[in-house]
């Protein structure tokens, strides 16, 4: 079985490779990648099974925050019917469910996540105090001084020499250098996979 | 033509180095993120609490999915040494094939520990399927499970604040490394010893992975250095104007 499972991932993913090289093959990549899309949404349907499972768990042995947990299983189970009954996109689905709690949640979280960025920021001189930490805080302080919008316009020097010099210049090589290792080390990971020395499918 | 030259190149790196490297053990740099993590391992099977991997949710059908490949890894081997433990290490992910993948990942490293009877499916979750769904499932787990280590590796977006500012108010060590700009800066401002690019797809090299890992670093300085290599040489053309 572990053979089998090994020897279907690297046929499928040295086919799905040939698809960007070869014309001909693209088809198939096509068609395979379809596939995927199908098993993706089947995963996702084992994966609220899942997670609906260790929250019930939590619920029965009254766990820490289980009124949280017995909240969610119950809004999962009034949503799933909700969309197996009404569709998707019925206005009722879209209007409470989407607009009306998933979107202003998501938002908010956004908005938490403003005010937990700048107390990371107070945060890091506490634990990094190191040259880096300071050269870190420093750029960030001047990047939001030259994007500043203010009534009278842009902050002379900051908006529009220092800003565009960082961004353009030290951020943007240091992105692309970061980029690309990033590329690289997918590239290596894939190969690894691909070879079967890597195998997340479980057979080894 | 030129993306194929460096895939066969790099196929033909990793093949050899690996079985070069199966003779000669790698020395590695040190990279205190990583010491960290190895002790992080150690301890949490000592004081009897949990570790917490977070995935990240990257999609396997697209580019991200290498550095979620790349955490898979490390899971496969973190699950390997903890399984023993009273409180064995919880997954999440935030995409449901990732899921799938990683309660797969878990319970091989359960079989190679020889203690399959003890994996439980539901240590390996999917905690939700939009990015800001996903960090608030995982900051359950991390708020509740008694977490001592919060290791994020794989692709997180600016959510990732969420899931550092968590730890910090739960005094939960934390190791952090996405594949995402966003990402990267808020982990390296949120951890105490953050990873950088492609120091993400190196821990299962540091964790003690087989020879395939470590000949991967290797691959990827290689290519490092040939495209340093081609970068200076273009620029160098374009400043005697020969294109």
């Amino acid at each position: 079985m572990r053979v089998l499972t090994a020897v279907i991932a690297i046929a499928f993913g040295i086919l799905i490779l040939l698809g960007y090289f070869l014309p001909q093959a693209a088809i198939i990549q096509t068609i395979l990648l379809n596939w995927a899309v199908i098993l993706t949404g089947v995963a996702a349907l084992v994966g609220l099974v899942n997670l609906m499972i260790v929250h019930m768990d939590k619920v029965r042995r009254s766990e820490k925050g289980s009124i949280y947990s017995a909240i969610l299983v119950l809004v999962m189970v009034l949503t799933f019917f909700a969309g197996v009954i009404l569709r998707p996109d019925h206005l009722l689905m879209r209007k409470v469910i989407l607009d009306g709690i998933i979107l202003p949640v998501e938002a908010m979280l956004m908005g938490l996540l403003t005010v937990t960025l700048l107390y990371a920021a107070i945060r890091m001189l506490r634990k990094r105090a190191d040259v880096m930490g300071i050269v870190f805080i420093l750029t960030a302080a001047l990047l939001f001084l030259g994007s500043a919008t203010l009534p009278f316009g842009d902050v002379p020097v900051f908006g529009t020499l220092i800003r565009p010099w960082f961004t353009q210049i030290f951020a943007l090589g240091g992105a692309r250098g970061i980029l690309i290792g990033v590329a690289l080390g997918t590239l290596v990971t894939g190969l690894r996979v691909l070879f079967g020395m890597d195998r997340p499918y479980g057979g080894k | 033509m030129i993306a194929l030259s460096i895939l066969i190149l790099a196929a033909v790196l990793l093949v050899v180095i690996t079985f070069w490297k199966r003779r000669s053990p790698a020395r590695l740099r040190d990279i205190p993120a990583f010491t960290r993590l190895i002790r992080a391992v150690g301890l949490s099977i000592e004081d009897g609490r949990r570790l917490h991997i977070s995935l990240g949710h990257g999609s396997l059908l697209d580019a991200r999915g290498g550095s979620a490949l790349a955490a898979l890894a490390t899971l496969r081997i973190i699950a390997e040494r903890t399984s023993v433990s009273d409180m064995p290490s919880v997954a999440s992910a935030g995409d449901p094939t990732l899921g799938l993948l990683t309660q797969d990942t878990i319970q091989a490293g359960y079989k190679a520990a020889n203690v399959d009877e003890l994996y439980v499916p539901t240590t390996g979750r999917v905690t939700g399927l939009t990015p800001f769904s996903y960090a608030a499932g995982a900051m359950h787990i991390a708020n509740n499970e008694n977490v001592s280590t919060n290791i994020l590796l794989g692709h997180f977006g600016a959510e990732a604040g969420l899931l550092a500012d968590t730890s910090d108010r739960d005094h939960v060590t934390l190791i952090g490394a996405s594949d995402n700009l966003t990402g990267q800066a808020i982990l390296y401002a949120s951890s105490q010893d953050a990873l950088i690019g492609e120091e993400l797809f190196a821990a299962g090299a540091y964790l003690g992975g087989d020879p395939a890992h470590t000949a991967s670093l290797t691959v990827q300085d290689i290519l490092r250095w040939l495209v340093i290599a081609a970068l200076s040489v273009g620029a160098g053309l374009k400043l005697v104007g020969a294109f």
